[in-house]
């Protein structure tokens, strides 16, 4: 399949469309990816000039990067998917590889990021009842402030 | 030498009849005789969390013994123990669960924070952490440290071995009606609210 | 550097390659309900079902705080008398938020903050966060760095598999195994506080380098290691492995094949035990592993016993390596001498203005790094432990996120204690070898 391909740091990254998902995911397959290692997401409301975005990909506000690996040839690839930010929709990879279904629940419980077709998209790290998706960048931190600084410290 | 007392003779006869008896044997009042052995055979309940549970495990262990205090039998069993360690850093969803099985404890019961995490947050200074159990349950001892090593728990244990034999905390106790009630106020100073990061 | 097969046991089980059961919505192993509604029907039987055969089912809540969970973890377990059908194992009840945290803390405080997430092998999230900084900062660390941080994390793997053998063998009812882990245990974590200062959570390795040299005489004192520690593993094959009630509790307990352990990403000893050949030290080395040679232990069955028995020849490996790095550690300096990045010495201080500036700079700033994403990856006792890192070309991280091995490996469990008893679930779980910590950052 033809999507933009960057190089960094001797690791290869592909930026697929959100519909391209899918067939790329499964021509990596049968290429011989046969691990899905990571999935994980981003979100750059932040730092909206990020870095090493081929030209003809459209920057969304969130980003949701799954590394795979190759056994066999010892090589890794790193797909970055750009979601926009209202209803952000993701197709769920667990009938390719049933090990993302803890990770695609992490996604949608730190971001807010919805699978669709996933099994059973529930919290998992926060309590079942928390409102609020906490790695979002508008998300604050709930620091207590600390009685004795006097002034607006950085963080 | 045991020294014979007189019987009106209360006084507290250190170091000589039975160690740890601050009085003489034959004298002493069933109480100091209760609040000894419960300070020598204190039950811990395991509470074990995070890093800090490693390291109470290791003061369990052979090298720091903490047989040596009766203290060696975590029961698993929250009716049996008398002492809750409450080791590591308590998530929003670990907290209830904290307060639960404080409240299926017997009376009397203790409770030691151990390391920084469990007495004020420690280094997680945010939305995840409870900042301190005393904010869930009533603590007596604190162990500072990240993780505290096991002569700083063996330490804190002391402490309150101690505590527990002077009487201190039956009597702090009886005052704040029995321990386990919290009460909770309207408190008229303003509330903190938490600090919102200005967006980068 | 050759792989071993290890024939640990007699079973004449035949592995097949039908990784069907994990693929399943329906019928699964993995039971997925709510927490909420396993609540509401825990304790009773399922009386509402309509498949007839899940009548006599029972839901029952095992955890949090329970004597056989390797911490804070919850299993729901759908029950057949005392068989368990299907499950969930429940987490985040250690959340802390560590992935927040790590974006207002700085680059050097950055390992103070993971190093808390696997808190029985801590020096290989340090190493993780500090490759992936260092990718970023296209920097080079001096060989006596590489060779030392080497040595620390093989000394680290073989205190977190001696702590997995304490914790299994306490959870299967050997109670006097706790005991011996922890006294072996105990001489590496002397050494780790004569080195970096510290029991545990040590802080040690930074980007740039390690925090501190070795400390004089760390020759003999990794030399009376040495002699400590093998002859104690022997006594352990002697209580342990060949005894006959250890083999029945754990042969054929909670087993898995290649493709099922590969479509559920899992890595490190349950890879392994299935038999199939993958090490991070050896297929990709990181370091200076290339320049050392060691086996990879791998097993037959994919059962408990396999991962058990490949633990404790991990650490006979790592004990192989460490001997290797005494004879090779080369001197020179152990961190970067790139002004920028690492502090001056601290007596340099009161010599030097420009000395107290760098200090100045990067305690209270801390170094920029290039903006860029990355993704490291080291071999954690667990299995592939990964740091990826996004920076905006500031001194704090944009996004850090930790790929933690226990929480991809626990999602094997439901698949593994299925048509098990109870008891058999404890030793899958303790077989497993989660970390809360890492689990849940």
């Amino acid at each position: 399949m033809n999507v933009p391909t960057v190089e960094t740091f001797g690791q290869r990254v592909l930026h697929p469309e959100v519909e391209e998902l899918i067939d790329l995911v499964t021509e990596l397959k049968q290429e011989g990816f046969n691990m899905v290692v990571d999935l994980t997401a981003v979100d750059y409301l932040s730092f909206p000039a990020r870095k090493n975005l081929p030209e003809n990909v459209k920057p969304e506000r969130f980003e949701v990067v799954v590394s795979m690996i190759n056994h066999q040839t010892r090589k890794r690839v790193r797909l970055r998917v750009q979601i926009q930010e209202e209803n952000p929709v993701v197709p769920s990879l667990f009938d390719l590889y049933p090990g993302t279904e803890s990770m695609e629940r992490e996604v949608f419980d730190m971001f807010g990021i919805n699978f669709s077709d996933h099994p059973d998209l529930t919290r998992i790290l926060m309590p079942e009842d928390w409102v609020g998706h906490p790695l979002r960048k508008d998300f604050s931190i709930g620091q207590i402030p600390v009685q004795f600084k006097a002034s607006k410290a950085k963080r | 030498m045991v020294r014979v007392p007189l019987i009106g003779d209360l006084a507290k006869v250190n170091g000589e009849g039975l160690e740890g008896l601050e009085h003489n044997f034959i004298t002493a009042r069933i109480e100091n005789l209760v609040k000894w052995s419960r300070a020598r055979s204190c039950w811990p309940a395991t509470f074990g969390l995070a890093c800090c549970a490693i390291e109470m495990m290791a003061t369990g262990a052979a090298h720091y013994d903490l047989a040596r205090y009766g203290m060696e039998v975590f029961r698993a069993s929250p009716r049996q123990a008398d002492l809750m360690i409450v080791a590591g850093r308590v998530s929003q969803k670990m907290a209830p669960i904290l307060r639960q099985i404080y409240d299926q404890m017997m009376e009397p019961k203790w409770v030691i924070s151990m390391g920084v995490c469990a007495s004020s947050g420690g280094m997680f200074n945010n939305y995840a952490i409870v900042q301190g159990v005393d904010l869930v349950v009533p603590v007596d001892v604190y162990a500072p440290g990240c993780p505290p090593g096991p002569e700083t728990l063996m330490h804190a244990i002391l402490t309150l071995h101690e505590k527990i034999q002077s009487g201190e905390l039956t009597r702090r106790r009886e005052e704040n009606s029995g321990g386990a009630a919290i009460e909770i106020s309207e408190s008229p100073r303003e509330i903190i609210k938490p600090v919102e990061l200005e967006s980068r | 550097m050759t792989s071993e097969v290890v024939e640990t046991n007699n079973q004449s089980l035949s592995v097949t390659n039908n990784d069907e059961r994990v693929y399943l919505r329906e019928g699964s192993a993995v039971l997925r309900i709510s927490e909420s509604e396993a609540t509401s029907k825990a304790g009773n039987e399922l009386t509402e079902t309509s498949d007839p055969s899940e009548e006599t089912r029972m839901i029952l809540n095992m955890g949090p705080s329970h004597p056989s969970t390797h911490g804070v973890l919850r299993l729901i377990l759908e029950l057949e008398g005392e068989t368990v059908e299907r499950s969930k194992p429940v987490i985040g009840y250690l959340h802390t938020g560590m992935e927040k945290t790590a974006e207002t803390l700085s680059y050097t405080q950055g390992s103070t903050n993971v190093t808390r997430m696997d808190y029985a092998s801590p020096l290989f999230t340090e190493l993780a966060f500090s490759l992936a900084v260092e990718k970023l900062l296209e920097i080079e660390v001096p060989p006596r760095a590489t060779w030392i941080r080497m040595l620390m994390c093989e000394l680290n793997r073989i205190s977190s598999h001696l702590l997995f053998q304490a914790t299994n063998g306490m959870d299967l009812g050997a109670v006097s195994m706790m005991i011996y882990g922890w006294r072996e245990r105990e001489e590496v974590l002397r050494f780790f506080e004569k080195v970096t200062g510290l029991r545990m959570n040590h802080n040690y390795i930074r980007p740039g380098g390690v925090a501190a040299d070795l400390h004089d005489g760390w020759q003999a004192d990794l030399r009376n290691l040495l002699e400590i520690i093998p002859p104690r593993l022997d006594e352990y094959d002697d209580l342990l492995t060949d005894q006959p009630l250890f083999q029945k509790r754990l042969q054929g307990i909670g087993s898995l094949n290649t493709s099922e352990a590969l479509a559920l990403s899992a890595t490190g000893p349950i890879l392994r035990s299935t038999g199939y050949d993958w090490d991070l030290r050896r297929d990709e080395p990181y370091l200076a592993y290339d320049q050392v040679d060691f086996n990879v232990i791998v097993g037959t069955h994919g059962d408990s016993f396999d991962r058990f028995a490949i633990r404790l020849n991990e650490v006979r490996e790592s004990l192989r390596i460490v001997e290797q790095i005494l004879d090779l550690m080369p001197s020179g300096d152990y961190r970067i001498q790139d002004k920028k990045i690492t502090p001056p010495p601290r007596a340099r201080i009161d010599e030097s203005m420009e000395a107290l500036i760098h200090h100045f700079k990067i305690f209270t700033e801390g170094f920029h790094v290039p903006s860029g994403e990355v993704y490291a990856a080291v071999e954690s006792p667990r299995g592939e432990l990964g740091c990826y890192l996004v920076s905006d070309g500031t001194s704090n991280p944009y996004r850090m996120h930790i790929r933690g091995p226990s929480f991809v490996n626990l999602q094997t469990l439901p698949h593994l204690m299925r048509g098990g008893l109870i008891a058999d679930a404890v030793a899958v779980i303790s077989s497993i070898d989660p970390i809360m910590g890492e689990v849940d950052r």
